[in-house]
This record gives structure tokens, sequence and C-alpha cells, in this order.
């Protein structure tokens, strides 16, 4: 069968399906949270700061949104500040704590998303000293490497709860106790952020436990609205605004409150918070169906990230050979969505920095790809994506040229 | 990025033209060449970079004109589109001279393919480069 014969059978027929396997990129709002948000449109419009009834039903919602959120994650209300997405809590976070110290050593790891990763460049530029941990092949950050790189005038440490990209869950709670026990020990007053967007929809969050000073949450990643984020901010731990305008948000995120997303926030956190347990059960088994799928009928690929200590909903493959942007518009063409760590469709022109992080060479790193399961997956939808994740990679293979030796993939994860 | 950019296709998914080439690469070379099949054969890229193009060319009699012109490639959508729209444009109407053919530019590649996103031409129109090499090739085993 010629290659455009093998395109066409595989593009040519049926109607284009739709299974979204992008839930890391975000997920579709939860009805429940849609109605939930629904009054503070246009019948309870009004500015929490006001001074009057129309004011206080918003001020109202915004404050039980607050007192859920907290109760969830085993925080205070006066801890938790809203703010307009995941990216503006890290740089609150991370420019917050620089700022209010003036100067130090931070501490972050090599595989953080860009909203950390590059707050801490910037602040490199800005005269504070960074230090970039390592992780292994896949994708943990060791605490006692953390341990041995803590000095006398570190401030911060900011590691994710879990890897956007490859799902890989770092030992919060562990990095927590050594920053406690460093900072008892020395008197030291070493603050620890995590970035936990991508773990908010599938994990437990209890600040106390994990002993976070820091932590971030978003509404876009758990069936919530896009433009709202959380900031946990330990009672005590001072940062300095990086925003002046208002006094809202106890001053550290001035402007009018965003009152429907705010409130959405809640309720899309509540609902995953709530049904977690039942839905977690069930993506790990399709995670596991179509690694196991994609590995048994794909030659020359790697899986990225843990096989166990991964979110439930991520698969993330490198497929040897080929290119993952080319692949992902295969998949467009099918109705079926999914990212590439893959350079071309990155603003830097950079293959992902955490799969080259984990060790796989850059001729390699173009070509992995992204699938995050999520509310509407199905067994189905997975074994129909297995078989044509299958077809694509022969097809691609044949247009190119390349044909790597497996053993390039496995050169550099001897970690 | 204007909404009519992403309208019509130009600067989010690429054009039909990339499209269609990408979903009927033209001229791809699906067996592997036989000794002594071609007359010239060119190479660029590298497959760390992200795209590496492989070009076969078969010169007429004459040693004037290309007559064919296959080709394989690693990278993505666009790379492969537009490795296909060079050797649709050397080999059409009778094939391109040498000489014309050697002055084949990433700019006339991408024009054909009703544009690219801007970021995206210096790395994926690489096909005229080894183009370029195949040509040489040829010139330097007649010698």
């Amino acid at each position: 069968m010629t290659v455009q014969n093998e395109i066409n059978a595989l593009i040519g027929k049926k109607s284009k399906k739709f299974i979204y396997m992008d839930h890391a990129a975000t997920t579709p709002m939860d009805p429940r949270v849609k109605k939930a948000m629904e009054p503070y449109f246009v019948e309870n419009f009004g500015n929490p700061g006001s001074f009057y009834e129309v004011g206080l039903k918003a001020k109202m919602a915004v404050t039980k949104a607050r007192e859920n959120t907290a109760k969830y994650i085993k925080a205070l209300p006066e801890e938790i500040i809203f703010t307009g997405s995941g990216t503006e809590s890290d740089n609150m976070a991370i420019f917050g704590v620089a700022r209010a110290k003036g100067s130090g050593h931070i501490i972050t790891s090599t595989i953080e998303h860009h909203a950390v990763e590059m707050p801490c460049e910037q602040l490199e530029k800005d005269g504070f000293k960074v230090t970039y941990l390592d992780v292994d092949k896949y994708g943990i950050v060791d605490a006692k490497d953390l341990k041995n790189n803590l000095q006398k005038d570190t401030i911060l440490v900011s590691i994710m709860m879990a890897n956007n990209e490859i799902g890989t869950i770092q030992p919060i709670k562990e990095i927590g106790k050594i920053i406690k026990d460093f900072n008892k020990k020395t008197g030291a007053n070493v603050l620890f952020h995590t970035d936990a967007c991508q773990a908010g929809g599938s994990m437990p969050i209890d600040v106390k436990k994990l002993g976070v000073d820091l932590l971030t949450l978003n509404g876009s990643k758990i069936y919530g609205p896009k433009g709202v984020g959380v900031l946990y901010k330990r009672k005590g731990v001072k940062i300095k605004p990086i925003m002046y305008g208002g006094f809202q948000e106890a001053g550290l995120r001035p402007g009018t409150e965003n009152v429907p997303n705010i409130v959405g926030f809640a309720k899309a956190f509540e609902l995953v918070q709530n049904g977690m347990e039942k839905e977690n059960k069930r993506l790990c088994a399709l995670r596991d169906r179509m690694i196991n799928g994609i590995e048994k009928s794909i030659k020359k690929v790697r899986l990225n990230g843990h096989s166990k200590n991964r979110l439930p909903n991520n698969v993330n493959f490198t497929f040897m050979d080929i290119e993952g942007e080319a692949f992902t518009l295969f998949l467009n063409e099918l109705g079926v969505y999914a990212s590439t760590g893959s350079a071309c469709t990155s603003e830097r022109l950079d293959p992902s920095h955490v799969i080259v992080a984990t060790g796989v060479p850059y001729e390699c790193a173009h070509g992995s790809v992204r699938f995050t399961l999520g509310h509407s997956s199905t067994k189905e939808d997975v074994d129909y994506v297995v078989k044509m994740v299958a077809k694509i990679v022969d097809i691609l293979r044949k247009i190119s040229p390349l044909n790597l030796d497996e053993k390039t993939l496995k050169s550099n994860l001897q970690l | 990025m204007t909404l009519k950019m992403l309208q019509d296709g130009s600067n989010w998914m690429y054009s039909n033209v990339v499209k269609e080439h990408f979903f009927h690469p033209q001229n791809l070379l699906e067996k592997a060449p036989k000794k002594g099949e071609f007359d010239g054969f060119g190479e660029v890229g590298s497959p760390a970079c992200g795209d590496v193009m492989r070009v076969w060319i078969k010169v007429s009699p004459d040693g004037k004109k290309i007559k064919e012109c296959k080709w394989q490639t690693f990278g993505c959508a666009s790379a492969i589109a537009a490795t296909s729209m060079m050797s649709v444009i050397v080999t059409e109407k009778g094939g391109m001279t040498l000489e014309k053919a050697l002055k084949v530019t990433p700019q006339m590649i991408t024009d054909r393919l009703g544009g690219l996103p801007t970021r995206k031409i210096h790395c994926s129109v690489l096909g005229d480069q080894a183009l370029q090499k195949a040509i040489g090739e040829f010139r330097s085993k007649k010698d």
C-alpha cells in the first residue's frame, strides 16, 4: 500500500470524531460550575467593595467561595488569595517573596512550568541566585539533592506538585519536612512554594500535611472558569504585592474581584475534590490501558514520566523518527486533540524542556506527544486513539528519512 | 495576528495549500533507491534541530532539466508540505532547468504554499538547500 493510500484510509472516510485528550491544557467547564456562576453576571453584579446591599451580595459570594476553598485545602479563609490565573499566583508567590526579602538564593527544578521558570530567570537577572535542581529519568526531584542545596541565604524553594507535561508527582511532603527541619536547625526562614495547578483536580491537598507556605491553584484545569487562580499564603508569611491600586485580597491583588470566576473556581474545586476518588480510579484504568496499548502496538517508543507515580490522566510518549506537530495535525484531522512537546509548537523553537530534562536526547524529544484524559474520556476513545496513533506513526515514519538506533533514546537515560 | 488570519488559516493551522500537500505529499520517495537510480542526492538539517530533508533527483539526458525530484522529510507539517511543494515547483511544466532550480528560494516555496507562520519559515523550508546539494552532486559526478 502506498503512503497516500494509507493516508486516505486514515483520514478519508468517516465524519470527524470529537475526542478531547488535552485536559492538562484546559478542561471544559462543568455545567454545575456554570450554573453556580450565572447569578453573578447580570443579577448580582455588584462590587464586593460597595457599602450597600448590591455589593453585600457579591461580597457574600466571594466570602463563601473563600471559606469553601480554604476548607478543602485545610487552610484558613484569610490564607486564600484569589488571582487572575495560575501564572499570576506563581508570579505573586515568587516575586512577592523576592521583593519582601530583597536578595538571596532560590531553589527550583528544571521541569517547572514557565510560570515558575521564567520569574526565576528574571530574578537571576535582578541579582538573585537561583539553583535549578536536576530530575531523574522519570522527572522526579531528589529531595536529598534539595537538602544539600539549601543555603544560609536561601529564601524560597519552588517545586511543582505534579508536572503538567509528563504527570510526574513530586515528593512535596518530604521536601516540606526537609525545609522545616532546616529552618528549625539553622534559624533560617526558607519559604516553600508549590505549583499545584495540575494536581488540584486529582490529588487531595492539605497544606499542613504538605508543609507548604505558598501554593498555586487555578480554575481552568479543574472544569472551572479560565482567568481565575488561587494563591494560598500561610498566615504570617510576608510577601510584597506585585501590583498596586486597591485593597482587595488584603492589598495583594488590587482590582475589583472577578465575582463569577471566584464563585466558579470554588464550585469547581469542591466538585473535583469530592469526586476524585471515583474518577481517579476510572482514569488510572484508562491511562494504563492507553499506555499498554501504545507500548504493545508501536515500536521505538518511550513512556515519558513514571509508570505509577504519575497523574491519573497523563499519558506522554516519545515516538522516534517522527515529529510531534505533524503527528498532532493528523490527530486533529481525525477530531482527536492532544498536544506535543515538539519545538514546532513552542515560541522558543526548542523542544520541551521537561522531556529534555528527563534525559531524552533532542533528536527524539521532537517526537513527544501528550494525551491527557478527563471526564469525557471513555474506553472506546482510548482504544480508537491507540489504533489511530499506531497508523499515524507508521505513515510519518515512511515520510521520514530517519531511522535512529533505538539506543539513541535510551543513551542518556541511565541516570 | 488578526481574526482574518485565523479564519483563513494562514496564521494557525496552516493554509489549505499546506494542508493539501501535507495530506497528499507529492513525489515522496517510498522505496529505498537502487544504486544509480538517481543522478543526484542531497541532505540538509539535523535530527536534533527537528528537521531533516533528503532529496533525490533525476536529470534529463541532456543534463539540463530536472526530470524527477523525490524526497523524504523529518519535521513538522510545514516542513513536509514545503518539501512536497518544492518538488512540484522543480518538476512541473516538463521540469525546471538546473540553472533555475538552483535559484529556487524559501520565499518562492512559501508563496506557493499560500504563506507560512513567520517563525516556521527558516526551519521548515530547507528543501531548496537539499536540492542545491543534489544538483551539486550531479554536476560533480559529471565532471
